[in-house]
């Protein structure tokens, strides 16, 4: 437990128990807190939930991992205290909310009440968040939203220069491939994670020749609002995530396209379609909002991409839990999975009931000090994969790609992961006009 | 909006206004003569059309009423016609950029230059640029005096004297959080930086006048307000938007957030009285005396408020900014309610619903009320919701000439640009 | 121990109704105000998904966590099952309305009765044992869990002793009539509000990811 993050240290330091009163009353006021206290009245301590936590059945079943235990020992005592309660607590509860619980909202789906446990665990990160104590490394995230909307300190030059150079780059593949910036009246903006320019900018050249050769018209922002991430939402700073949502719907609503399309990121299109709107006040997104999962689905339901190519490996799905539980796009995205390939090991228990990949939520997004006890927490999902016998894990989300990337390296699984986007793009049919 | 606004008053007199049908360019030879053509941009009177073309080899030159500007380039972009009409493009010749005003570059090259800004007569051109590793801009080929760490965006005032820029002025490490929360973002003005520091600034405004300069600003991780010449407003908020000069005279408005609603203030003192879930893109009437902005009066449930009064229905989806005529009586906004778009006027949306619509051009009195639309892939020009016989592949935003009698259509109709004058009473 | 009886079996009653009866009341309009208070949660909330979701978590084996554990699950459902039928069903009580009030009252054979009462029992001690020796239940358990296990089953153990009139019957059936009063009254004052706020949560949540999300919450 006694991992040093300055985030919290820092906090710790300065806090006061005054100051933690008065921050932990004021939230516990508002109206979804007192939605919690409900919910919490009907809890009737059965432990059911425990079982759906992949932290407390990865930790050889640890009750204090069970998601009621992490409650209990967190919301549960700020409200018995009335929040009369010290710096270390906060520090202990910020950790339990940062790191042992992602919001993957499995939980809920094993409590017979359908208690409402994440948006607790969200309420408590809005607490840690407002009184300054988050894990450093998502801080820093947030503050690269805060200064410049994305998430990775990308100068907008870097942004444009980087989009033009995948253009460049993927017009070697496919003739008179283009990357449209700031075309009005689209069918399609199509936004991504700042990783993406940032270390992955590769995804950019894929997208722009699936949309060549499925004859999509596409845009891209060049102006700030281009980036779909969203970390505020998972640091409990509402105020920047909705800052962010708004002026990354503001690109698409200002160019008039048809709808948003985003890449393969799950928090991105819950921060797009459920936080960010919410908060800003409208009751869903203003305009639609497409996964790319659902994006694939379309063109190869449409026949406007042709896969050439199948392949033959054992490959295993992993269900995102924001597209997934917070989508239901399991069968698309079994669909197009069964069409790249031949021979798919699913893994046990799959669809809505898919152990979570202890990255999202913002916990991969709390840095190196916290990797072990996250790898810790996911043991479950290194037998799951195991079990599968497949050499291939396809993440069609960006956290969770990263999160089963670390497994398959700690726990020493013989597996690869891909995005979808990178198997489309190898194994589809270039046509005649279209090759170089 | 003022951008928008300022295009229409420039030097419209003196356009062409004789009622007719021009064939302006035949965009097909274009096409036939280059491997790509992209994106087009009209110039405000219609009488020209410009967009980059790629020639087989992969170089890109700038072409305009189909003839070519000379200037071979490694790549053009981002093209736009001046209020006074004058073509700019963003230009990169041996792997440097700068900016290409009729087909003349720049003196000056830059690793990168973007983001064109314009006075309101045209007369002034500013671009962000990339000089070494650090940010400044560049106007009328001249960069300002001092370079920053990052630039985020800026504003040029309508007179193009002024220029204001968000600017990062203390350095900061990675995961550095301690400073970051200390403040390391400032606002230079004309590249003099003011004196706070704060730990975030948006969207500067530059007043009428080029006086004053007010921005969005973050003082602590959780309070916000508006930052006027440098000096916070003494309220602090749970959140702010952009704040808006009043047309004439002293008075800056920005949208507030207090609890869980947002209201309009000025000068840091509550405006507006009701309430609001959301309040944003505040507008002004020409003369400055009525304010509109939107609202949502319950959740989900958006509208336009003006002077505090919301109209009488709401929308589901979303309401843009609202644009008031010119004569400032009447008020009108895209709406987009059950993934249908249409314009509402003075609270009443049009009967007729369509896939997408662009932002209304009001003139005075009680003529009609224009918007581009699009159906099915084909624009249109919407007459008060209705929608005539002429289809467009591609349709600009109308324009009404200074007497209000007459129209000027821009758009694409066979694979030619065509320049429309048509009497505004013959519409629809 | 007459002047008892009388008391039991009728101020009593009376206080442990309306208690019940006003405390669920209370309860449930704090609730609908605590909910209004968050504007963008009726909205959000659809009849349709709020019935689904109560239908599948109703019906028996209906979710895949009761799947998960068959054998607690099919004791959880006819533990709820015989723990609401039996007051409003067995035949003592059918007696009882009829004489108070003159509301004639099917009522469930006295064998059936008896079965389902040991099934309340049988059931209820396995839950107790489950919150003792389970370390994820006894970790979260508290006095009061307890405690309200026993206001449970109390009235069921006396109603039991009582119809095989075990004991001395007129001092069990005080203790019957008293604990099935406490029962009664502790409702709205614990979480055996679960009994009316399950329909409100799972509403919620099946509205939350049926409505809102497109997917499944059972």
């Amino acid at each position: 437990m006694a991992v040093a993050d300055p985030g919290f240290d820092l906090a710790l330091a300065k806090l006061t128990p005054e100051r933690i009163e008065q921050v932990i009353n004021s939230v516990l006021s508002q109206a979804v807190a007192e939605r919690m206290k409900l919910f919490l009245k009907t809890c009737v301590h059965c432990g059911l939930c425990a079982d759906a936590c992949h932290t407390y059945l990865s930790r050889n079943r640890d009750p204090d991992f069970a998601p009621v235990a992490k409650v209990r020992d967190t919301l549960g005592v700020m409200l018995k205290k009335k929040g009369r309660v010290s710096p270390e607590f906060m520090k202990n509860a910020a950790r339990v909310a940062f790191i042992e619980c992602g919001g993957c909202r499995r939980c809920s789906m094993y409590c017979p009440f359908g208690i409402d446990i994440a948006t607790m665990i969200m309420t408590i990160r809005r607490i840690c968040s407002l009184l300054g104590m988050v894990p450093q490394f998502i801080q820093d995230t947030t503050n690269s939203h805060s200064a410049t909307s994305n998430q990775m300190w990308v100068q907008p030059d870097d942004w444009i220069d980087t989009v033009m150079w995948q253009e460049e780059d993927a017009q070697l593949e496919v003739a008179g491939l283009r990357i449209p910036l700031d075309k009005e009246g689209a069918e399609v903006m199509y936004s991504v994670i700042a990783p993406e320019p940032k270390v992955m900018a590769q995804l950019i050249a894929n997208i722009a020749v699936l949309m060549t050769v499925a004859k999509v018209d596409w845009t891209m922002p060049s102006a700030d609002g281009w980036d779909n991430s969203n970390m505020a939402m998972f640091s409990g700073d509402l105020e920047i995530m909705g800052r962010i949502e708004r002026e990354h719907w503001e690109r698409a609503l200002e160019l008039r396209v048809g709808k948003m399309v985003m890449g393969e990121c799950g928090h991105a299109y819950r921060g797009a379609v459920y936080d960010g709107p919410k908060w800003l006040g409208w009751q869903g997104p203003p305009l639609p909002m497409v996964h790319a999962v659902e994006l694939y689905y379309d063109l190869l339901r449409e026949g406007r991409i042709e896969i050439t190519d199948k392949l033959t490996e054992p490959v295993t799905i992993q269900d995102p839990c924001n597209i997934v539980r917070g989508r239901g796009l399991h069968e698309k995205l079994r669909y197009v999975v069964h069409a790249l390939c031949d021979n798919v090991v699913e893994m046990d228990p799959k669809f809505e009931h898919n152990y979570c990949c202890a990255a999202g939520g913002g916990i991969i997004n709390c840095g190196a000090p916290w990797k072990m006890a996250r790898l810790k927490s996911i043991k479950i999902k290194a037998t799951q994969l195991k079990k599968t016998g497949a050499s291939l894990c396809i993440t069609p989300c960006h956290n969770c790609h990263h999160g089963v990337v670390d497994i398959i390296g700690h726990y020493h699984i013989d597996m690869r992961t891909s995005f979808l986007i990178e198997l489309i793009v190898k194994q589809m049919k270039i046509p005649e006009g279209l090759g170089v | 909006m003022t951008e928008r606004e300022t295009e229409r008053e420039t030097g419209r007199e003196k356009w062409n206004w004789d009622v007719g049908s021009r064939n302006v360019a035949d965009l097909g030879k274009l096409r036939a003569a280059y491997t790509d053509v992209h994106e087009l941009t009209v110039s405000a009177d219609g009488e020209r059309v410009a967009a980059p073309v790629v020639a087989e080899d992969g170089s890109f030159r700038v072409a305009v009423n189909g003839e070519v500007w000379e200037t071979e380039l490694e790549k053009a972009w981002h093209l736009k016609f001046t209020p006074d009409d004058r073509l700019t493009a963003l230009v990169r010749v041996d792997d440097m950029w700068t900016v290409a005003v009729e087909g003349e570059l720049w003196e000056q090259r830059y690793p990168f230059a973007w983001n064109t800004k314009f006075s309101a007569d045209g007369r002034t051109i500013a671009v962000q640029i990339k000089a070494g590793m650090e940010y400044s801009l560049c106007i009328n080929d001249k960069p300002w005096d001092r370079n920053f760490l990052s630039i985020r965006n800026y504003a040029l005032s309508d007179d193009g004297r002024r220029a204001a820029a968000l600017v990062q002025v203390v350095e900061l490490v990675t995961a550095d959080t301690e400073t970051f929360a200390e403040g390391t973002w400032s606002v230079a003005v004309d590249s003099e930086t003011w004196d706070e520091k704060f730990i975030g600034v948006w969207a500067p405004v530059i007043s009428p006048d080029g006086e004053h300069v007010a921005v969005q600003t973050r003082t602590e991780r959780f309070a916000y307000t508006i930052a006027l010449d440098g000096a916070p407003w003494e309220s602090r908020y749970g959140c702010v938007w952009e704040p808006g000069f009043r047309p004439r005279g002293e008075g800056l408005l920005a949208p507030v957030r207090t609890g869980a609603s947002w209201s309009l203030a000025e000068d840091g003192e509550p405006l507006w009285k009701t309430p609001y879930v959301q309040l944003w893109y505040v507008r002004f009437s020409p003369a400055g005396e009525r304010v509109a902005a939107v609202v949502a009066t319950d959740f989900g449930r958006w509208t336009v408020a003006v002077d505090d009064r919301p109209w009488g229905c709401t929308f589901g989806d979303v309401v843009m900014a609202p644009v008031f005529s010119t004569d400032g009586k009447r008020v009108a906004a895209a709406v987009r309610h059950e993934g249908r778009w249409t314009v509402a006027v003075d609270g009443e949306p049009w009967s007729h619903w369509f896939d997408t619509v662009w932002d209304p051009v009001v003139g005075a009195g009680r003529g009609p009320v224009l918007a581009k639309v699009k159906n099915q892939g084909a624009y249109g020009l919407a007459v008060d919701g209705r929608v005539g016989a002429q289809r467009y592949e591609h349709l600009w935003d109308p324009t009404f000439s200074p007497d209000g009698d007459k129209v000027l259509i821009r758009g694409v109709q066979s694979g030619k640009y065509i320049r429309r004058v048509v009497l505004t009473e013959e519409l629809g | 121990m007459s002047t008892m009886v009388n008391f039991v079996s009728g101020p009593l009653v009376w206080i442990a109704l309306v208690t019940f009866v006003v405390g669920t009341v209370v309860r449930i309009v704090l609730m609908i105000r605590t909910i209004k208070l968050d504007k963008t949660v009726l909205p959000a909330m659809t009849v349709k998904h709020s019935l689904r979701s109560i239908f599948f978590w109703t019906l028996p084996y209906g979710s895949r966590s009761m799947r998960t554990r068959p054998f607690f699950s099919g004791l959880s459902y006819l533990f709820h099952l015989c723990l609401l039928a039996l007051p409003l069903t067995v035949m003592g009580h059918a007696v009882l309305w009829q004489q108070a009030w003159g509301i004639r009252w099917w009522s469930l054979p006295s064998g059936v009765a008896d079965v389902m009462t040991a099934v309340v029992i049988f059931a209820g001690g396995i839950f107790l044992l489950r919150r003792i020796m389970s370390p994820e239940v006894r970790n979260v358990n508290t006095w009061r869990d307890y405690v309200i296990l026993v206001i449970v089953l109390l009235p069921f153990v006396t109603g039991f002793i009582a119809y095989h009139q075990w004991l001395d019957y007129r001092t069990i059936i005080i203790l019957h009539m008293v604990s099935g009063a406490v029962w009664l009254m502790a409702i709205p004052f614990t979480w055996l509000q679960h009994m009316f706020m399950f329909f409100f949560s799972r509403a919620y949540m099946g509205s939350e990811f049926g409505a809102v999300r497109n997917a499944r919450d059972w």
